[in-house]
């Protein structure tokens, strides 16, 4: 099978995008599911990579850096977020953390 | 002087009281209660002098633009005219007669304040009525007078009885003002204009006479005026209006806002004549209705229930009068009857007080020793409503009626004979209760004479109700025509279709001879041989017959089988509200699919991103089967 580079990248992202998708909706533990949003994360930056290479164009890289400080900052907020919610409930269980429901 | 400060300075004065009336002494409501209408009266002196110096040239003041939009306008605009002037004299000084009388007869009143607040308010109203130099101020006028009318009848607001009569008589006369309210959509439509010159001066352009157009205008404004001065059909909130105090019926129901239907008519007088039919509806009401109350009066048992009677009737005269085209005649007997009924309900009112609110006249009786002033004031407005020949005010204007509607082009013999046997009856009615009053057996003990405060409008009204008279004299007692002579420039002269001094004398005769033979009827009647009366009453037939009479004919129980049980039976059956379930059914159907859209926010995160990942599925599904159809 001979792929295309550009194709063979894509694919790669959408399957690490899937990947941390499925694992996002199948994990209760709160710290697993903010890793896997960092897949997801890190698949849509490698997706424009690939776009930047294959075009020949710095805008994609320039956006990956973008994702890259937005990451962080994601994750410091939601890793104080889980500090609290385990200050609070004494769980890392994403279902317990159900109170505010309509 | 200022047209506009003979109804403002009344408005004034119900201000100050409504607002301050509880903290204020009683001295000082008394003197801005009747102080205004004084006031009012003297402003409406000189605007008259000033009218009758320019030659009946009329006074018109504009003062404010009221209503301002593209193809209308209307103003607050006043004028003094040779008609108005009349009704405006007559609303002030009898009013202001009746205000200083309602010091006296209220005096131990609690809500003594707002009493002269709303009679304040009323007397302005009535003046913005007859004042009004376009229709919609008029309207504006008209329903002033219909609120005071509703406040003052139910004034003694603690009884259910008087907020039953006065919601009644609020009610019944809106009838009548809608039928109004569509005549002057009808009028704007039609001429573009409200204004009450220019409709006058333009309707005989537009229509021809007979026009369906107009003839329907002209009854449509009829119904209203039917509606304000108690005539059939709509008569039956009159009697029930005497719940309140006996100074807003003299007022309200005997000097003023019944007459308003009289005034519209009058001051419409061109719309009418282009309209036989609609007059001929006019006069055949006023036949028909001075009957019918007269007889009604007959049998009546409250004193002031009979006088109300008598208001009916004597205004079905005057919209006889204004049916036969005698519009200075129907005027005529508006000023005397605001002075002779005033005076009865006042003095009615003074026995009233004296017997301690009694107001059964078979309860009374033997006073006119006890109080010889009431009885001589009661015997000139008794006379002067009886229309005894050459002495009293009534005899010139209801023998003018009688005579032009036989005489004018307009009349008819039956409506001559209506009116001859309206004479009879309002001498057999009216007597009878001066007799019941005071003569016979003393039966209820005299508490209270009447002071002076409450005699000397008595003893004014009693002289205006005889001299006035004599400013209007017929052909054959001399021919003084001062009155109408006034009138002139407003209301067209009478035609007379037959112009006998011989028939003339003759229905004066008649009318004459009828009145006192009334007279003699209710003498023999009460004084003479009561048993006799008592023996033919009894008689089977009569006894039912008298209590028809006495509820009025029993119009009261047709409306409420007609109308009242029908809308009482449709407010039961809709009592469920069958209408509002289509509307709670869809609020209900709106709730449970809430309802249900509430469970999916669970709290719980995952299916948070769940319906947030089937939705991104469901938006690129979509974009891309686009994609794959376009291309």
């Amino acid at each position: 099978m001979n792929l295309h580079p550009t194709t063979a990248g894509l694919l790669l992202a959408g399957i690490l995008f899937v990947l941390g998708l499925i694992s996002v909706l199948i994990r209760r533990n709160i710290i697993f599911m903010l890793l896997s949003v960092e897949i997801m994360l890190n698949a849509a930056g490698l997706a424009f990579v690939v776009a930047a290479s294959h075009w020949g164009q710095a805008d994609g890289q320039v956006m990956f850096m973008f994702i890259l400080a937005m990451a962080a900052a994601e994750v410091s907020v939601g890793l104080a977020l889980i500090l609290q919610l385990y200050h609070q409930l004494r769980t890392l269980d994403s279902d317990e953390a159900s109170r505010m429901n309509g | 002087m200022l047209p506009a400060l003979i109804p403002a300075i009344p408005f004034l004065g119900a201000c100050i009281l409504m607002l301050c009336w509880k903290r204020v002494s009683r001295t000082a409501v008394t003197v801005i209660g009747c102080g205004s209408v004084a006031l009012s009266a003297l402003v409406a002196l000189a605007v008259a002098a000033a009218v009758a110096a320019a030659g009946k040239e009329p006074v018109v003041q504009h003062v404010w633009q009221w209503v301002q939009v593209p193809g209308f306008a209307a103003g607050i605009d006043f004028r003094m005219d040779a008609l108005s002037v009349v009704f405006v004299l007559v609303i002030t000084i009898v009013g202001f007669l009746i205000h200083v009388y309602a010091t006296g007869y209220m005096q131990d009143d609690e809500d003594y304040g707002r009493f002269f607040a709303c009679m304040n308010l009323f007397v302005g109203s009535m003046l913005v009525l007859v004042m009004a130099d376009n229709l919609l101020l008029l309207y504006l006028g008209w329903e002033g007078v219909g609120l005071c009318s509703y406040l003052l009848i139910g004034f003694w607001y603690k009884d259910p009885a008087n907020n039953y009569a006065a919601r009644k008589a609020f009610i019944v006369t809106r009838v009548g003002d809608t039928a109004m309210a569509i005549a002057l959509f009808l009028l704007f439509e039609h001429m573009g204009t409200l204004n009450i010159q220019r409709l006058l001066q333009e309707a005989p352009v537009l229509w021809a006479k007979g026009d369906p157009m107009v003839t329907l205008i002209a009854l449509l404004l009829l119904g209203g005026a039917v509606g304000k001065s108690a005539q059939l059909p709509l008569q039956t909130w009159l009697p029930d209006a005497m719940a309140g105090p006996t100074p807003v019926s003299a007022l309200i129901h005997a000097a003023t806002m019944v007459t308003a239907g009289v005034y519209l008519i009058a001051r419409m007088h061109v719309v009418f004549e282009l309209s036989p039919a609609a007059q001929t509806a006019t006069a055949v009401i006023g036949a028909l209705t001075l009957l019918m109350a007269g007889v009604s009066a007959l049998v009546q048992t409250d004193i002031k229930r009979v006088l109300a009677y008598s208001t009916i009737s004597q205004i079905g005269y005057m919209f006889l009068a204004l049916g036969c085209g005698a519009w200075s005649a129907a005027i005529f007997h508006f000023v005397t009857h605001a002075f002779f009924k005033a005076l009865l309900f006042m003095g009615a009112g003074a026995v009233i007080v004296a017997l301690h609110h009694e107001q059964d006249m078979f309860k009374m009786g033997g006073l006119k020793k006890l109080l010889p002033g009431v009885f001589w004031v009661f015997l000139i407005g008794c006379a002067s409503l009886t229309a005894v020949p050459f002495v009293t005010a009534g005899f010139y204007s209801k023998d003018q009626i009688i005579w032009l509607s036989l005489a004018a082009a307009g009349g008819h013999k039956a409506y001559w004979l209506a009116g001859m046997l309206g004479a009879l009856l309002t001498g057999m009615y009216t007597f009878r209760m001066f007799f019941l009053v005071f003569y016979g057996e003393a039966k209820t003990k005299v508490h209270h004479i009447p002071g002076p405060v409450m005699m000397v409008p008595l003893y004014i009204l009693a002289v205006l109700s005889t001299v006035a008279g004599f400013i209007e004299l017929p052909h054959t007692l001399g021919h003084v025509a001062l009155f109408s002579h006034w009138l002139l420039p407003v209301l067209p002269a009478v035609q007379l279709a037959t112009d006998s001094v011989a028939l003339e004398w003759m229905s004066q005769l008649i009318s004459a001879v009828l009145a006192l033979g009334g007279i003699w009827l209710a003498y023999m009647w009460v004084i003479r041989r009561p048993q006799g009366m008592v023996d033919f009453l009894s008689m089977p037939g009569q006894v039912w017959l008298q209590g028809c009479w006495r509820r009025g004919w029993d119009m009261d129980a047709l409306y409420d089988a007609l109308i009242v049980q029908p809308f009482v039976y449709l407010s039961n059956v809709n009592r469920k509200d069958l209408i509002d379930k289509i509307y709670t059914g869809t609020a209900q159907l709106m709730e449970a699919c809430h309802n249900l859209m509430a469970r999916t926010q669970s709290g719980i995160l995952r299916w948070y991103i769940m319906g947030v990942v089937l939705g991104a599925v469901a938006i690129l599904s979509v974009l891309i089967w686009r994609l794959h159809m376009v291309s």
